[in-house]
């Protein structure tokens, strides 16, 4: 299974038979497959470990949000406390805030996030020339490899309300704006700036989608009188639709999957009411403030959730097209 | 040009300008902010502070730059970051190509059951707690390997390399060298790294970006200020706003337009400049490979 596969795999055909050793392996079963393939063993074993250690051991330690954190076991955990953690935290003052502010901004993301990159698509993909295309198509990529840290430092230089190159354009326009880092900001400034980090570097995908256009479709619609607005919309549109069911699908799986760390960079005491969300909670009490099986079960009902969000968006895909992970 | 005049009906010229205008508009919106700390960065600061430099630096000033020579946190952060940086792209190069190239082989059975091991970390993880925990038992907090070992495999790495594997190594080329003997262990080293350049700058380049512009891992898993990378470093000076050795990064209490929050700016100016700087001016010479990356992702696997 990969990121974005629009072919399900089953459907590949299956070339390279195995391919005859020089010797027949003798032996049966597990002798032969060990004397067989060994070499590919090895070679996978390193990243077998490190995920076995760094992905699944942590997936064990999960029972913790179940259970009193005792110290000495780490991640066995101590007794048995069933949901109590869970329910501390769905009675919890903040549960409804967080819930709010973590779906407001991670939904709000995810559609300005999944459109742009495809007008942006559209619109290069119109400019005629190789070159030109591809000079504003690296362009538009290049904050992508910005670090979130300098991109959080950018935000604040450009929108301090006193000297902002930003706020002092918005002056220029005439909006007053007010405090752009304060609470009423927050959401805009976030998703503005993931727009403009991530668009272009998220379009070359269906930059591609769209090179691979039969040029002869054009032909035929130009032929048949379509303008070119009549081709976007029938003929590149459709072409795209693969790709943005793919990557709809992957984007739900992290539908309460916020930025950790350019939220976190972002807060200040005058937007934490509107800032502050699950990922950024489940640090707070969990690393800051020793809560350890508190932080876990938090942590746990975050992932519970993406992962449905995730499977039941590939279930609706799988009925409505024929495109999916799996 | 010359297809913006071939344009026949009114309406394709109309679209033509339109669509030079909106391109002009993503180009401008795009690339002035990086362009205007640059010059920024060289400024006098009272010019940018009050709103005098637009497109071209006023009144040349290196303060900022100076600054940042003297200060001993960039300088430590930056030779930490490299460290971390050379070390942890070698081990992901290392653990993510054989590993990659085992998935690739359509005989391999275990494979689909590899491959569903792999891929389900990129969905469900047992989150930051249980992580932090772990880190703590193996005696990794603090430590500088935690800036290399945890993140040894990044699963869409591992992907988007098995499917260059499997689409680019023609299978003829394998069977060749069995008949000649070679063992998997042989075809991959002999064969299959150096026809895969291609793929090798890509992730490389991927896992260097990766480590280069990792913050959470020293938030939250180092304490130790002389180990922390230049993000951490980079945070203090840019968002905490904390105070420079000469006093001058101290935002003071009288406001943003404050003298001392005007040299604060133009050192932050220059702070982006130094740390963002390896990988603007890399750019250009490699932007052929990130998308590259990109396509062979989308390709299928």
């Amino acid at each position: 299974m990969t990121a974005l596969s629009p072919a399900p795999a089953r459907s590949r055909p299956r070339t390279g038979a195995p391919v005859p050793a020089a010797r027949p392996p003798r032996g049966h079963g597990l002798r032969r497959h060990v004397r067989r393939y060994w070499q590919l063993w090895a070679m996978a074993a390193p990243a077998i470990a490190f995920v076995a250690l760094f992905a699944y051991v942590p997936m064990y330690g999960l029972q913790l949000a179940f259970r009193e954190f005792d110290f000495a076991a780490g991640l066995s955990g101590g007794d048995w406390v069933g949901l109590t953690y869970f329910r501390q935290f769905f009675d919890s003052p903040q549960f409804w805030t967080l819930i709010r502010n973590t779906v407001v901004i991670s939904v709000s993301t995810l559609v300005a996030g999944f459109l742009a990159p495809i007008a942006l698509a559209l619109v290069v993909n119109q400019v005629v020339g190789r070159r030109r295309k591809k000079f504003l198509q690296t362009a538009t990529y290049l904050p992508h490899f910005i670090s979130i840290v300098v991109i959080v430092g950018m935000l604040q230089v450009f929108l301090s309300p006193s000297s902002g190159l930003i706020t002092r354009v918005a002056e220029m326009l005439g909006a007053s704006g007010g405090n752009m880092l304060g609470a009423s900001g927050f959401v805009p400034v976030y998703v503005l700036s993931e727009v403009w980090q991530h668009c272009g570097w998220n379009s070359i995908i269906y930059l591609a989608a769209l090179a691979s256009v039969d040029p002869q479709l054009y032909e035929a619609a130009r032929i048949d009188g379509a303008g070119r607005f009549t081709i976007i919309r029938h003929i590149d549109l459709p072409a795209l639709v693969p790709t943005m069911i793919v990557l709809l699908i992957l984007n739900m799986g992290n539908v309460l999957n916020t930025g950790f760390e350019k939220i976190f960079l972002m807060q200040n005491p005058l937007n934490l009411g509107v800032s502050e969300v699950i990922a950024t909670y489940v640090y707070k009490i969990g690393i800051l403030s020793n809560q350890f099986s508190y932080g876990t079960a938090i942590g746990l009902f975050n992932t519970l959730i993406n992962f449905t969000f995730l499977v039941v968006t590939n279930q609706i895909a799988k009925r409505v097209s024929s495109t999916s992970l799996w | 040009m010359r297809r913006l005049l071939r344009a026949r009906t009114p309406g394709d010229i109309a679209f033509s300008i339109g669509l030079f205008l909106v391109c002009g508009a993503i180009l401008f919106v795009t690339l002035y902010p990086i362009y205007f700390v640059l010059i920024a960065s060289v400024s006098d600061p009272t010019a940018v502070a009050t709103g005098r430099v637009w497109f071209w630096p006023q009144g040349v000033s290196w303060f900022g730059y100076e600054q940042i020579l003297d200060d001993s946190r960039i300088w430590t952060g930056y030779r930490n970051t490299l460290l971390y940086t050379v070390v942890g792209t070698a081990v992901n190069l290392l653990v993510t190509l054989p590993a990659a190239y085992a998935l690739s082989r359509r005989e391999f059975r275990p494979r689909r059951v590899l491959m569903f091991f792999f891929a389900f970390t990129m969905f469900f993880n047992g989150g930051l707690i249980p992580m932090y925990l772990l880190l703590r038992d193996l005696s990794l907090l603090d430590n500088w390997l935690v800036f290399v070992l945890p993140s040894a495999v990044n699963v869409y790495n591992l992907i988007i390399t098995r499917a260059f594997f499997e689409n680019s190594l023609p299978e003829e080329l394998y069977e060749a060298a069995t008949i000649d003997g070679a063992s998997y262990g042989q075809f991959f080293v002999r064969m299959a790294v150096p026809l895969s350049m291609a793929i090798i700058s890509v992730i490389g380049l991927y896992y260097l970006v990766q480590h280069w512009n990792d913050f959470f891992t020293g938030l939250v898993f180092v304490r130790d200020y002389d180990k922390q990378p230049l993000q951490i470093v980079l945070r203090d000076i840019l968002i905490s706003n904390q105070a420079f050795s000469g006093g001058a990064g101290a935002s003071g209490g009288s406001g943003g337009g404050s003298y001392a929050q005007r040299y604060a700016d133009q050192i932050k100016y220059g702070v982006i400049v130094v740390s963002t700087l390896p990988v603007i001016v890399l750019y250009p010479f490699l932007q052929r490979y990130f998308e590259k990356g990109v396509m062979i992702g989308s390709v299928k696997g």
